[in-house]
């Protein structure tokens, strides 16, 4: 039993992500302790905040959705050896157009979302697709290129939201989409009587969606299997990897490098872009003015690298990462501790997850102690 | 061969394991001072282990290590180099933007009494030390500039400056051309005669012959003799290495080639610095032959291959396979017109090092039936076409899920060899098929390419080992600057002439 439990170890990776898990969570304590703050209540108010009501569990799946979906479009370009920066701008065009999709047409529901969805994932992937035709065409460095882009896109959402037409009288955001584009789950029959009735009669489901709660969470799940598909059982996630790992082969074996290139940023702002069509037809319904970028993206890579570029890890940290993002700030409220700890037990838990060789000499070092253990055991057993 | 024989590296009873792995298993070596000691094996034999052990980069498991008679504990490499070893890595470590002296100096930088760097003193050090022994460079060139000979005189004259003793050289004619071998044959001289010691880790035989004094061999992570090179013969010191007899001399029947496969007119191609390297070359290539294109490294014979194979840009000139234009075509339409190639580097080109065999084993044909059907990969198919072929080319270990890049070279080679001949080409392209495997590989390999000609196929063999050449090839073309200045007989050619012509001189 503890030997298969081992083995599901044996490539270490989702040992290495465990241990930096609790070592982050165990630096937070002391920076807690040191500011004078009982860690044990503190996470104690933060595990309280996530699981505590199933209002609470719903918002973290909501708060997870957008993170998962653009960790997945990180981990799909760096499983072709491209640093997607851009998922930020991506996300933003995303948002983006489909609020101007969502509010401009009138559809029946049926026709209206998934149009929503194909124009955000095609504006967004050929946002993304632009640094990897730069990359491809003039061996423009993507990191560079998606940086400036992300500019472009936030600049360029702030100057629609001030166009005429676009911008709802009064405010710095834009109008909502019409109700045909939500995705929220099951919009009008909360308000029926029968709806009422039924969560009257059932309180966990009532308070479980209390919440914005939408379909955009399992659309994740859906597009994490896909992506696990094509990388695992199509010849294009051959290819792909193919020329992540080594371009010169791929070349060799008659992969054409550059097309990849573009195909792989393609489809990864296809899915940052997705994230921010989620978010604006599950949550927001409008978009407002940035005066900066709000992390979505950036989140992202950390919740890649956390789950260690795979469809399934990106899934499982985006639901860590909205977790702690929701849960942790209700610290302050509750004792007056500040919130930024959870950013510093996130930051902590990224940086031992960059430092695979440091977790490695601590796992050689407590290995070491049990050999010795089962040594002296032997020498027992045969005395 | 010194006089005297005193010991200054002694390793006894050197056990290595690497989990349930054992690299070094009860090993001994002894190192007299002043003597060229070889360190014999094939490809994951254990002798690099064994000398990463000496050289403080793994401790050993179990075993003793004496330095001039005491008994040392080698932690890191800076114990090692106190100890006064210095080592000369196969793959180099040097800093490119960087010059000579600088490299040499890295770590251990002079400074005046303000603290600035002071590179003239160093500059001259280091141009003493290289007069001393004989080791000639520029110490103001950029490494970047200097040929791969002149690198690897940086990489020794770097273990000097350090002061070292005993120097150990990790394959160092594994990237020389015969000129270069010849010349760090005259340096080892030169550096045993002022009283270094060198361990040379080599597989390659007749340099050995030539450089070695004494030679401790090795052969699946054991301990097998120590001999005196001089007394022993190099079918001995083969057979001593694989544990089997080898046999040197390919075997072929005599075979009459048939009708022209491959045909380049006047093709001239420019290298990545935009210089033409490739200068109107012409050639052909019948079916049942094996054409030998011999010559000094840097001729053009790299960026020719890449031309064939749609890997470079052919500026002018033509290129005809079966009669059929294919001059600039991708390297997917030169595949469909069935030619295959062995890359020179299995590493870089050959082998997606991070792929399972399986998945190398489609590399060129995973979008193809039965491999995969409107896009999706057919795994199943997959693994029993790899399992095939795993077993009829005897590749080990014998697990199609095995990453390709922990697979010793030997058995990395024969993944690709698999591939290529399992694609049944009409012409085979082999660059530098042999390069760095042990002897029993190199004669499977041989074999290989004499199993295509026999099979009426046309095979092109690229190869600087001259020896290599000679005994594969039918035919023998000679390159030289860029193009083809001799085409001769295999069974009339002799080395002295072919020699010549690939240093420019006469033709046939």
């Amino acid at each position: 039993m503890i030997k298969k439990f081992l083995k599901l170890f044996s490539n270490h990776t989702l040992l290495f992500t465990l241990v930096s898990i609790l070592l982050g969570l165990i630096i937070g304590a002391l920076i807690l302790l040191a500011a004078g703050y009982n860690p044990l209540q503190a996470y104690g108010v933060m595990i309280q905040g996530i699981f505590g009501k199933p209002k609470y569990l719903s918002y973290v799946i909501i708060r997870s959705t957008p993170l998962i979906l653009t960790g997945l479009s990180i981990a799909f370009a760096f499983r072709t050896g491209l640093f997607n920066i851009g998922a930020e701008g991506q996300f933003i065009i995303g948002s983006t157009t489909a609020v101007a999709v969502g509010y401009f047409l009138h559809l029946p529901m049926i026709l209206h979302i998934p149009l929503v969805i194909v124009c955000a994932i095609f504006a967004a992937g050929f946002w993304g697709g632009i640094a990897g035709y730069f990359k491809a065409r003039f061996g423009v460095n993507e990191v560079i290129s998606t940086i400036m882009l992300n500019w472009v896109a936030l600049y360029l959402q702030n100057f629609l939201i001030y166009t005429h037409g676009f911008q709802k009288p009064g405010g710095e955001v834009s109008y909502s989409i019409q109700p045909t584009a939500s995705i929220r789950f099951l919009n009008e029959w909360k308000l029926s009587d029968e709806g009422t009735q039924w969560l009257i009669e059932h309180p966990f489901w009532r308070d479980f969606f209390k919440t914005p709660i939408n379909w955009g969470f399992l659309i994740a799940i859906a597009v994490a299997v896909l992506l696990w598909f094509i990388l695992k059982h199509t010849t294009l996630g051959y290819r792909l990897r193919a020329v992540g790992f080594n371009p010169n082969a791929a070349e060799y074996g008659g992969i054409n490098v550059k097309k990849n290139i573009v195909i792989s940023m393609t489809i990864a702002g296809a899915l940052s872009g997705l994230a921010g069509a989620v978010q604006v037809m599950g949550v927001s319904h409008n978009v407002s003015l940035l005066a900066a970028m709000e992390g979505y993206g950036f989140d992202g890579i950390a919740v890649s690298l956390i789950g260690s570029s795979t469809p399934a890890g990106c899934v499982l940290a985006g639901l860590l990462f909205g977790a702690l993002k929701y849960g942790g700030p209700k610290m302050q409220p509750a004792m007056g501790a500040p919130s930024e700890i959870i950013n510093i037990v996130i930051g902590i838990i990224v940086f031992f997850i960059a430092m695979p060789q440091l977790i490695r000499l601590l796992l050689k070092f407590t290995q070491k102690k049990k050999e010795t253990v089962t040594e002296t055991v032997e020498i027992d057993y045969v005395g | 061969m010194p006089s005297k024989q005193i010991p200054v590296v002694e390793m006894k009873n050197i056990t290595k394991k690497f989990g349930d792995f054992t690299a070094n298993n009860k090993i001994n070596l002894t190192v007299y001072k002043g003597e060229v000691h070889a360190l014999l094996g094939e490809n994951g034999a254990g002798k690099s282990t064994l000398m990463n052990i000496l050289y403080g980069l793994y401790p050993p498991t179990s075993g003793e290590i004496y330095i001039n008679n005491k008994l040392v504990e080698i932690k890191n490499p800076n114990i090692a180099i106190q100890h006064r070893i210095g080592m000369v890595h196969q793959h180099f470590m040097l800093v490119k933007p960087f010059t000579v002296t600088e490299n040499i100096i890295l770590g251990m930088e002079k400074t005046n009494r303000f603290g600035i760097l002071d590179l003239k003193k160093a500059a001259a050090e280091v141009k003493e030390l290289s007069q001393k022994y004989a080791l000639l460079v520029n110490p103001d060139s950029r490494i970047e500039d200097i040929t791969v000979g002149m690198q690897q005189r940086v990489e020794i004259l770097k273990a000097l400056y350090r002061g070292a003793d005993i120097l150990i050289l990790d394959e160092p004619t594994a990237v020389l051309t015969p000129q270069e071998i010849y010349e760090l044959g005259k340096i080892v001289h030169n550096l045993t005669n002022e009283g270094k010691s060198i361990i040379l880790i080599s597989h390659k035989l007749k340099e050995l012959k030539i450089m070695a004094d004494r030679c401790t061999i090795i052969r699946r992570s054991k301990y097998i003799d120590t001999v005196d090179v001089s007394k022993t013969s190099e079918e001995e010191l083969a057979a001593k290495m694989v544990g089997r007899k080898v046999s040197f001399v390919v075997d072929k029947e005599p075979k009459t080639p048939g009708e022209i496969v491959l045909s380049v007119k006047d093709l001239m191609v420019k290298d990545n610095r935009g210089i033409s390297v490739v200068n109107g070359l012409n050639l052909e290539v019948r079916r049942g032959e094996i054409l030998g294109l011999a010559g000094i490294d840097g001729n053009g014979q790299s960026q020719f291959l890449e031309a064939i194979t749609g890997l470079r840009k052919v500026e002018s000139g033509k290129i005809l396979m079966n009669g059929a234009d294919i001059t600039n075509h991708t390297p997917k339409e030169i595949f469909e017109s069935k030619i295959s190639h062995i890359p020179q580097d299995r590493q870089n080109r050959g082998l997606v090092m991070d792929f399972t065999v399986a998945e190398n084993m489609i590399l060129e044909t995973h979008s193809n039936k039965p491999f995969s059907k409107n896009g999706v990969m057919d795994h199943h198919q997959i693994k029993s076409f790899t399992t095939k072929l795993i077993e009829k080319f005897d590749i080990r270990p014998t697990d199609e899920t095995k990453i390709a890049g922990t697979l010793s070279g030997g058995n990395q080679q024969k993944v690709i060899i698999a591939r290529e001949v399992t694609h049944d080409p009409d012409l085979l392209i082999a660059a530098q098929p042999t390069r760095g495997l042990d002897v029993g590989a190199i004669e499977y390999v041989h074999e290989s390419l004499v199993k295509q000609r026999d099979e009426n196929k046309a095979v092109l063999l690229i190869s600087l080992e001259l020896d290599e050449v000679m005994n594969v090839s039918d035919r023998i073309a000679v390159m030289f600057e860029g193009k083809i200045v001799g085409l001769i007989d295999a069974k009339k050619a002799d080395m002295e002439t072919l020699g010549l012509m690939m240093a420019g001189g006469g033709s046939a």
